[in-house]
C-alpha cells in the first residue's frame, strides 16, 4: 500500500500533505524543481485536476511525473471534465506508473476558471467516483467487468467543513466514508470553530474509525491575498475581522510576517483537535516558509521520531 | 399511451420542481427538490462551493438545491422514511434515461437498474453473465461486453 496510506494507519505522527504548483511548461525541469523544493517538509503531494477551472498539464502526467522524482502523487480526479470511462481510465493508466493515491472531488465550476463556455460533465458526483474508485481496486469497472490484477489504490476525497448546510457537512462526510474514502482533505476555512464541530461531529459518528482528517491551511503573503479567497474562491469565505487584523499590521513585511502567524495559529488549533491525523498545506508564498510552519509545527517527515532513529531524515 | 406519459410528465413536474426528466426520479428522498437543477447536476449532496449565504457557486441568484434540499428533507409533511432515504447513496444517472417517463420507469423498475459493479459484483470480460445489467439486447448501448460495433 501508499507510504501515505501507512503513514497514516500508524498514527505516530502528523502527515504533512500539499498541493502541487500548476505546471503549464519547462518540462519534467519544472517539475523536478517544484518537487525538490518539496520533499524534504511533505509526505504526499497533490496532483491538481485543472483547479479552479484553468487547464494545466495534467492530473495523471503530474502524478506519475512527480514518482520519478521522488514525491508521492495524491492524484485528483474531478468530475467537471471526463465522463465514468475517461475517470476510469485515468485511474487505471496512472496505477501502472504506481500512482496509489486518488482524492475524488466535484470540481469547481467551468464558470470559475477561463473557459467559462466549456461544456461541464459531471457524469459523476464525487461520491459516486469514490465508489466507483473503490471497485476499481477491489476488481471490477462500474461495468462489473472484472480486472484480473487490480490495482491498489488509497481512495480519498475532500469535504469543506465552513460551507452551508453546516450540520450536513459531518454527515456528508460519513456518506463520503461509506462509499469508500480513507482520507478527506479539507477545505481552506479560517473559522476554527466550524472545523472543531466538524472534527467532533467526525469522531461521534465514526468517520474518524475509518478515514483520517487532513485540514488545508494556506500559506499567504498579503491581505490581498486573503481578500482575494474570501470573494473569489467558490467555498471560501473568511472573516472581516481576520483580514483587518492582517491589514492593520503595518508595513509589507509585518504584514506578511501576520499572515504566517495567522497560518501558524490555524495550523496548530487543527493539529490540536483529536481526530485529526495531519495538515495540507497550499503555499501561495514561495519564499520558504513552507519550511518554516513544518518546522515551527515540529511535523513531517524531517521530524519523524522513527525515521530520526534510524538516521534517514532529510534533517 | 406510453408516448404521451413523458409529455404528462413533464406537463405536471415541470412546473412545480423545474423537472428535467431525468427518467429515475429521487425527488422523495432529496427533499422534493430536483437534484438535477444543481448545475453540477449532484446527486449526494452539496459541492464544496456553497456560499456563505447558502447560494449557489454557479448562480449566486440561486440558492444551493442542496441546502434546500437538507431543509426540506425534515419538513413533517413528508412520510417519516424520506428523511431517512435523503442519506442514501443515489448511483450514477443511466443517461439512457433522459427524455422518459419516471412513471413508467418506476413502475417497470428499470429505475432500479445499475451496472454490476456499483453493487460490487463482478464477471469475467467474455462471459455471459445473466445480471440484470448486461442483458439488454434491444438497446445498441448495452451490446455485450467485449463486442465491439
Ligand atoms: S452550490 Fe449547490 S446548487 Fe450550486 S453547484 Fe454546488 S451543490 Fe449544486
Amino acid at each position: 500500500m501508499s507510504r501515505l496510506s501507512d503513514l497514516l494507519a500508524a498514527r505516530t505522527r502528523p502527515v504533512v500533505t500539499a498541493e502541487f504548483p500548476s505546471i503549464d511548461g519547462g518540462g519534467l525541469a519544472a517539475v523536478e524543481k517544484a518537487a525538490d523544493e518539496m520533499r524534504p517538509y511533505v509526505d504526499a503531494v497533490n496532483a491538481t485536476d485543472n483547479p479552479a477551472a484553468h487547464a494545466h498539464a495534467s492530473n495523471t502526467s503530474i502524478a506519475i511525473a512527480m514518482m520519478q522524482f521522488g514525491l508521492e502523487p495524491i492524484m485528483q480526479v474531478v468530475c467537471r471534465d471526463k465522463n465514468r470511462i475517461a475517470m476510469q481510465a485515468d485511474i487505471m493508466g496512472a496505477s501502472l506508473f504506481g500512482v496509489e493515491n486518488v482524492a475524488c472531488l466535484t470540481g469547481d465550476d467551468v464558470t470559475a476558471g477561463d473557459e467559462p463556455e466549456a461544456r461541464r460533465v459531471f457524469d459523476l458526483d464525487s461520491t459516486q467516483l469514490i465508489k466507483v474508485a473503490s471497485g476499481l481496486a477491489e476488481g471490477h469497472y462500474l461495468s462489473g467487468r472484472a480486472i484480473k490484477e487490480p490495482p491498489a489504490l488509497f481512495v480519498g476525497a475532500v469535504e469543506n467543513p465552513f460551507a452551508p448546510p453546516l450540520d450536513y457537512r459531518v454527515l456528508r462526510a460519513r456518506k463520503k466514508a461509506e462509499a469508500g474514502a480513507r482520507f478527506l482533505q479539507l477545505q481552506i476555512g479560517y473559522y476554527p470553530d466550524r472545523l472543531e464541530h466538524f472534527v467532533r461531529g467526525c469522531v461521534e459518528t465514526g468517520v474518524t474509525d475509518t478515514t483520517a482528517l487532513l485540514p488545508t491551511v494556506v500559506l499567504t503573503k498579503t491581505a490581498r491575498a486573503l481578500s482575494f479567497m474570501d470573494e473569489s474562491v467558490p467555498g471560501i469565505s473568511i472573516p472581516a475581522d481576520t483580514i483587518r487584523r492582517v491589514a492593520d499590521a503595518g508595513d509589507k513585511e509585518a504584514i506578511a510576517e501576520a499572515s504566517y502567524q495567522l497560518t501558524l495559529e490555524l495550523s496548530r488549533h487543527a493539529l490540536s483537535l483529536p481526530g485529526v491525523s495531519g495538515i495540507h498545506l497550499t503555499d501561495f508564498r514561495h519564499d520558504g516558509s513552507l519550511e518554516r510552519l513544518v518546522r515551527d509545527l515540529g511535523i513531517g517527515p524531517a521530524f519523524d521520531p522513527v525515521a530520526t532513529a534510524a538516521g534517514t531524515t532529510a534533517g | 399511451m406510453p408516448k404521451l406519459l413523458p409529455l404528462l410528465e413533464h406537463a405536471v413536474k415541470k412546473p412545480v420542481w423545474d423537472c428535467r426528466m431525468c427518467g429515475q426520479c429521487v425527488l422523495h428522498s432529496t427533499g422534493m427538490t430536483c437534484p438535477m437543477t444543481c448545475p453540477k447536476t449532484l446527486r449526494n449532496g452539496p459541492c464544496g462551493g456553497v456560499r456563505e449565504d447558502g447560494h449557489c457557486e454557479v448562480k449566486p441568484e440561486m440558492r444551493c438545491v442542496w441546502v434546500k434540499a437538507e431543509e426540506r428533507s425534515h419538513s413533517p409533511v413528508n412520510p417519516h422514511h424520506w428523511e431517512e432515504e435523503f442519506h442514501d447513496l443515489r448511483p450514477p444517472v443511466d443517461n439512457r434515461l433522459q427524455g422518459t417517463s419516471s412513471w413508467v420507469n418506476l413502475v417497470t423498475k428499470r429505475d432500479r437498474r445499475t451496472p454490476a459493479g456499483w453493487a460490487g459484483e463482478s464477471h469475467e470480460r467474455f462471459s455471459a453473465v445473466p445480471g440484470a445489467s448486461m442483458v439488454e439486447v434491444d438497446e445498441p448501448t448495452t451490446l455485450p461486453a467485449g463486442f465491439h460495433a
